[in-house]
């Protein structure tokens, strides 16, 4: 099936303008007998329910952790981007809109992402308004940083925290609406199943994390911002509760993955130090606007301190390779880069998969306290992992799966082909195509829920009935019988291994076959793999406990679950798509000098896959990709 | 290294509670206490025991779930550090650990290490926001706002909302919760406006919750894994005044 | 909510409170060191204050009312506190306070207990009417001869040795708290303040202290 994104036509500079004016509204009167369930209370979320509950819509909130402000938006660092060009370097709604499709290595939406760009100043004025503390000048202005693939300083940024800042501003605003009574929150909650009546989003079924009972909600719209799924890695970035589950259990019910071969590396990562970790740590992009990438130019200089080999024998690989951007060339380069390194036997610290990303430089140049000023929280976190001072020597690096660009596949209006079901933020797959610029998932997140939702929401509500079908559908019921069934099964295994034991399996799986260089072979054998230890893990899984208690084993069994379909799932996508671009890189697919190369006759477009079932090919839809604003172009970071 | 735990076991609120010891028996420097909780819980659940419960999740040190009195102090009593970054070299081989949750009245456990911090969203949804509406504010640059004030502001926002200022506190006082909020947004040009309503209505939910009253041990700001700075709560104090007489 | 019953409004009624007495027990401290000049000068000094008249019932009752309100919220708060927390860990290791500062409601007691000591010794004349003698004839008493025969046992000389410290460990904690309270302090400040906090504790203890030491090693006699 060709899928439509029912993208506006016309000039890209007023498609968001007009199609604001050609959706439908709803009757203020009629706002309250709406009920809409948000699921997930980061970034996206939490944004969405404040605004929709502001707008005097019934919001019901939901998520796993005790709070809405611990969603993992809370755990970025750098900054967010915003088209204000305050600093007068040159930049404009439309360079940011560019600058994000070259990004995303022409795999995004057009239409999708000048809207992102075109809101992105009215984010920045809302967080302000909010008491976030962006950094500021001695002038009292707003301050700005550049980053990551950007030559213009557009991003904003609170100290380390921004992403926290931006987090507990979206929080107060949904504080204000749980005391205003608009917005209800239903913490420690797993959304555990979509309920789907004659094709509509009709509610959702959630397990609750503290009594095991499952429970059942009815909303006239299920708007799903619940993340990315790159913990199917297993080590990766993001929160041990990251997973995949609440965007599977949709798909399950038909909505379409896109693109879920896109997951980003990111290369500023803590090395991994060994089998017992639980997670990798990030440190901020931001470190390489000061740091130098390097390893030495002999395998034989890796076992020694890095003090001790000579200017001349460091390969500075990122400068050498792309002058032009050297350190801040972008993401997916740079993690390739450095795997390239590692891979070439020139890589440092434990296992020798770690680059050195340098300082001395920029201490020489700046002096220790402006270094610490800049990133002074970075080398305290680095030095409490690693014990190592990164003052004194360099910092050692290594990529890690770190984000989503991939997610369930939605329209202009961010609504699934399920209708009814909305998806935001990282969870859907619409603005960054195959690779994410840094600070921009931070300015996608806020986008989607507080500027894009309240209005494209009001489209679809203005042609349903409010309460047309409730909780007291049969649908809901046979629905809390399958989630409590399938629970009850996995504690029936009752095996040997624990579900952690085989998700590190998984993890180390995909990593190796589906991570940073994917080739036919690998991908076919992950084909292997991962259904065998999916049955593996049905006959052998040991979960202890029961459902009727606070309990974590089965939590993590049941996310597990829906890792093993999705990993396959993303496993296919990767081998279909026989091309390499942005964090999709195809080792078959790539130019002499090892640049990834696209093959936009076949590929430029939007893979939705639809799920048949476990074990059971998916079917592919494609919806194509129209570039009529910026001419498809090898993307160049030289 | 070779550790002895003494680990609160609790099964619900309204079970008494207990030590348990649990040996960990090849524990690595290099891990963090988490990581070593959860090779603990490994060998627990392999032998079909109840494993430890215990909240966590970015594992980063930001997102404030975890929650552990590590040998009497939360967190474990290194300085800026929340427990899912404190690494096992602190410790020292055949050291005995105690492992306990938060306790306070308005802290219920959930199960063993597991509380319920409900009430700091009820002191949060009680005021702590400006009430600007989603859309139609003035731009960023609007309102000027110094360095020095922004960096306050900053110092007082980096409240990750852990609890452990609670947990550690003789009184069980969420003063420093309160005041870092108050004084985060009464700084500012845009929360001045509602900073005698806010300060008001979120110390007396405080109150209403069942927090303690702060009788300035600064035991909060010592165990903050943030290093919140006990000034806030000055702060506070000031505009508890202001707006009495105002 | 009333400032009677919040959580801040009742702390500040203790700052203030708190500070009142303080200020006192300061003062007290400079009128009761006239004893070291001899006993024409306590004697004078006592008679100054005699003839104020009904500005000693003012200062009085205010101070009465001050150091009641002080104890009332003090045990209040107190109570309050320990509900607040109703089971404690099993470990509990203390970063930052202070043995002064979590002994509070333990040494306002014994403050209590002592002031009702020191007003029945020299004030009501309860426990020791023996040493008091008048001095010429306005119905005034030699405050001097009290002081040295007041000590000459050793039984007031330690009730006394145990009160004032107990005072000088609640002053420790109490002064630079009532400056928190009050919003008057920073990063910057308070940990100077609680060194100020300390040398007036210490200063009270060796001030009020050295009278009755005086007087047991018979530097200050009849």
């Amino acid at each position: 099936m060709i899928l439509d994104g029912k993208c506006p036509t016309g000039p890209i500079e007023t498609s968001w303008d007009r199609h604001r004016f050609e959706s439908k509204l709803v009757n203020p009167s009629n706002k309250r007998k709406f009920k809409i369930l948000c699921v997930g209370t980061g970034l996206a979320g939490g944004a969405a329910a404040a605004s929709l509950g502001e707008l005097g819509y019934q919001v019901e909130a939901f998520c796993y952790q005790d709070s809405a402000r611990r969603a993992h938006s809370i755990a970025a660092q750098g900054g967010i981007n915003a088209a204000k060009n305050y600093p007068n370097d040159g930049d404009s709604i439309y360079r940011l809109f560019y600058d994000t499709i070259k990004g995303g290595d022409f795999r995004a939406r057009e239409a999708d992402v000048w809207r992102l760009a075109q809101v992105s100043n009215n984010i920045i004025d809302q967080c302000v308004a909010q008491g976030v503390p962006f950094a500021r000048d001695y002038s009292g202005y707003l301050d700005n940083r550049s980053f990551g693939g950007a030559q213009v300083s557009r991003t904003f940024y609170a100290r380390g925290q921004t992403g926290q800042q931006l987090l507990l501003g979206a929080y107060a605003a949904f504080s204000r609406q749980v005391k205003a009574g608009t917005v209800k929150l239903y913490e420690r909650r797993e959304m555990l199943d979509l309920v789907v009546v004659d094709g509509v989003t009709r509610g959702i079924t959630c397990r609750n994390m503290v009594t095991g009972e499952i429970e059942s909600y009815w909303g006239d719209a299920v708007i799903l911002a619940t993340g990315g799924y790159v913990n199917v890695f297993y080590l990766s970035t993001n929160a041990m509760g990251c997973s995949v589950t609440a965007a599977w259990k949709a798909a399950r019910k038909g909505a379409y993955m896109a693109n879920p071969c896109y997951t980003q590396i990111h290369p500023t990562c803590i090395p991994q130090h060994g089998e017992h970790q639980s997670k990798l740590t990030l440190m901020s992009e931001s470190l390489r606007n000061d740091g130098r990438c390097w390893v030495p130019k002999k395998a034989e200089d890796c076992e020694n301190p890095a003090g001790e080999i000579a200017e001349d024998d460091r390969d500075y690989y990122l400068e050498r390779k792309y002058p032009s951007f050297g350190n801040l060339a972008p993401r997916d380069i740079a993690s390739r880069a450095a795997k390239e390194q590692c891979d070439d036997d020139r890589g440092v610290g434990p296992g020798k998969r770690g680059v050195y990303l340098d300082f001395a430089d920029s201490i020489n140049r700046l002096g220790e306290d402006t270094i610490r000023e800049r990133y002074g929280n970075l080398f305290e976190m680095y030095e409490k992992i690693t014990d190592e001072d990164g003052y004194k020597q360099p910092m050692r690096i290594y990529p890690a799966p770190h984000y989503a660009m991939g997610g369930l596949w939605v329209d202009y209006n961010c609504m699934s082909n399920v209708p009814g079901l909305f998806v935001l933020g990282e969870a859907n797959f619409s603005v960054h195509g195959a690779n994410r610029l840094g600070a921009s998932a931070l300015m996608q997140g806020l986008a989607d829920g507080y500027f894009v939702i309240p209005y494209t929401i009001a489209g679809y509500l203005a042609t349903v009935k409010p309460g047309e079908v409730t909780d007291e559908h049969p649908e809901f019921k046979k629905s809390a019988e399958a989630v409590k069934a399938e629970l009850d099964k996995l504690l029936a295994v009752n095996g040997t291994k624990t579900p952690s034991e085989f998700h590190r399996e998984l993890g180390k799986i995909m990593w190796e076959n589906v991570g940073m260089a994917r080739s036919d072979e690998s991908l076919k054998e992950a084909l292997k793999l991962i259904p065998a230890l999916r049955d593996e893990f049905w006959k052998d899984v040991k979960v202890v406990g029961t459902n009727e208690q606070f309990n974590q084993e089965l939590e993590n069994a049941a996310r597990l679950v829906d890792f093993f379909d999705f990993a396959e799932i993303l496993t296919r996508d990767a081998l279909n798509r026989e091309e390499s671009c942005g964090g999709h890189f195809r080792v078959e697919h790539q130019t002499d000098d090892g640049e990834a190369m696209r093959n936009d006759e076949d590929f430029c477009y939007v893979a939705a896959w639809e799920f048949k079932g476990t074990g059971v090919e998916p079917e592919l839809h494609k919806e194509p990709l129209k570039f009529e604003n910026i001419k498809l172009a090898v993307r160049s970071y030289k | 290294m070779k550790l002895k735990l003494h680990v609160w076991r609790q099964n619900g609120s309204n079970d008494k509670g207990r030590l348990e010891t649990i040996d960990a028996p090849d524990v690595s420097p290099d891990q963090s206490f988490l990581e070593m909780l959860d090779d603990v819980n490994l060998v627990l659940a392999r032998a079909g025991k109840d494993v430890i419960a215990f909240d966590h999740d970015c594992r980063e040190g930001i997102c404030g779930m975890c929650s552990q009195v590590i040998n009497g102090v939360p967190h474990g009593g290194q300085e800026r550090t929340t427990v899912c970054q404190l690494h096992m070299r602190q410790f020292n081989d055949g050291d005995e650990i105690f492992v306990e949750p938060w306790k306070a009245r308005a802290f219920p456990v959930i199960k063993d290490l597991v509380v319920n911090r409900n009430g700091l969203e009820v002191i949060m949804q009680a005021g702590g926001y400006t009430s600007c509406h989603t859309g139609g504010v003035a731009d960023g640059n609007a309102l000027l706002i110094g360095k020095p004030v922004a960096d306050y502001s900053m110092d007082a926002a980096e409240c990750i909302g852990c609890g452990a200022c609670v947990a550690s506190c003789p009184n069980s006082s969420a003063m420093l919760f309160t005041g870092a909020k108050v004084a985060q947004l009464a700084v500012l040009p845009q929360g001045k406006v509602e900073a005698q309503k806010r300060v008001m209505a979120m110390t007396e939910a405080a109150k209403e919750f069942g927090f303690g009253n702060c009788t300035n041990h600064y035991e909060c700001q010592a165990s903050c894994p943030k290093g919140v700075d006990v000034k806030f709560i000055a702060k506070l104090n000031r505009e508890y005044m202001k707006a009495l007489v105002s | 909510m009333l400032l009677t019953q919040s959580s801040v409004g009742r702390k500040i009624i203790m700052a203030v409170t708190g500070f009142v007495l303080v200020a006192f027990v300061c003062v007290h401290l400079l009128g009761n060191s006239s004893v070291f000049i001899g006993a024409d000068a306590i004697n004078a000094y006592a008679q100054k204050l005699h003839s104020l008249g009904p500005f000693v019932w003012v200062f009085r009752l205010v101070m009465l009312a001050a150091f009641v309100i002080h104890i009332f919220f003090g045990i209040q708060l107190t109570l309050e506190n320990r509900a607040a927390t109703p089971e404690k860990n099993v470990q509990i290791k203390r970063l930052k306070t202070g043995f002064g500062a979590e002994t509070m409601i333990v040494s306002g007691l014994v403050i209590l207990a002592f002031v009702i000591y020191h007003l029945l010794h020299f004030t009501f004349r309860v426990t020791n009417p023996d040493i008091y003698v008048p001095l010429g004839d306005h119905g005034m008493i030699n405050v001097f001869v009290m002081i040295v025969q007041g000590f000459s046992s050793a039984l007031p000389v330690i009730i006394y040795l145990v009160g004032l410290f107990f005072l000088f460990l609640h002053v420790s904690h109490g002064i630079q708290s009532l400056f928190q309270t009050l919003g008057l302090s920073n990063d910057k400040s308070l940990p100077f303040m609680g060194m100020v906090s300390k040398l007036v504790g210490v200063v009270l203890l060796v001030g009020y202290i050295s009278i009755p030491m005086l007087v047991v090693f018979g530097l200050i006699k009849l």
